[in-house]
């Protein structure tokens, strides 16, 4: 059971905001994590540098706040290694289709109003809330 | 070596943002596309907090003609709805779903050493690279299809 925690998740939602106004403002770039990580998967590129970095902050930044509070990465749900890679597969080639996640398409795309991260969150919203609601109901929670 | 360590203090503060929201617990995320379940609406209140301040933030950025360390805003142009947004866009509800994570939360939560993120990721990795290869198939018998 997971508590509502409405004043966290606000303050946490305008930092990650904050984060990516800034990667806007330095380097000019959208902070969208699985284009950001896709482009490291091409070593011909020239702009590996920031992209490393960022991702670095991100692992870096996991690993302190692990250090630090280790109950905030509690898995809680019940899922086999297979339905784990499973995720990973469509995780990896949805968002690269689809051209965006949360970060890409949810914070900055809706930020920037554009219409195609609009369909986007709502197409990834339907389908997880679908997704959801099937592992609920038809299989009692576990995968 | 100073746009790197913009970069590496913007993804520190990404992540403090992730796990302060509740993000990097895949039981939380779970939660609150669970409707019909035990639902949880605070990530509602994530995207909420950082649309905002990404809302405001974006248009007083660009304002500014150019980033304070390259040389011009990359910004995407394109404004059509195509197959490949909606299709993309449905697989990786279902997969988030399923996980609990997006790939931020993963990468931050595999820094944490969660054996979970450290299965997840390689194999988003992977499907990135499947991805690829489907594309440039797609793109091929569209472009014969033309011909």
């Amino acid at each position: 059971m997971e508590s509502f925690t409405p004043i966290a998740s606000l303050v946490g939602g305008i930092v990650i905001g904050l984060a990516s106004a800034a990667l806007m403002l330095v380097l000019g770039r959208i902070a969208g994590i699985s284009g950001i990580l896709n482009g490291l998967l091409d070593l011909s590129r020239d702009d590996l540098g920031w992209r490393a970095a960022f991702v670095g902050g991100l692992l870096i930044g996991g690993a302190a706040l692990w250090g630090l509070a280790p109950e905030t990465f509690d898995f809680t749900i019940d899922r086999s290694p297979g339905a784990i890679v499973a995720a990973g597969l469509l995780v990896g080639f949805g968002t690269r289709l689809g051209g965006g996640c949360t970060s890409g398409h949810g914070i900055c795309g809706l930020g920037r109003l554009s219409p195609r991260s609009t369909v986007a969150v709502l197409t990834f919203m339907a389908t997880g809330f679908v997704t959801a609601a099937i592992i609920t109901h038809g299989f009692g929670g576990v995968l | 070596m100073k746009q790197l360590v913009a970069a590496f203090l913007a993804g520190l503060v990404f992540a403090g943002g992730l796990v302060l929201a509740g993000m990097t617990r895949p039981g939380k995320v779970f939660a609150f596309l669970d409707l019909t379940g035990d639902f949880d609406p605070s990530l509602a209140f994530v995207m909420g907090g950082g649309l905002l301040v990404y809302l405001v933030g974006f248009k007083a950025i660009t304002r500014r003609g150019v980033p304070l360390l390259a040389p011009r805003f990359l910004v995407p142009t394109r404004r059509d709805i195509d197959g490949r947004l909606i299709v993309g866009s449905a697989l990786f509800g279902i997969g988030w779903a399923i996980a609990g994570f997006c790939p931020g939360p993963a990468l931050v939560a595999a820094g944490a050493g969660r054996f979970e993120a450290l299965l997840f990721l390689p194999a988003m990795a992977a499907g990135m690279l499947a991805q690829r290869l489907f594309t440039r198939w797609l793109d091929r018998r569209v472009l014969s299809a033309h011909t």
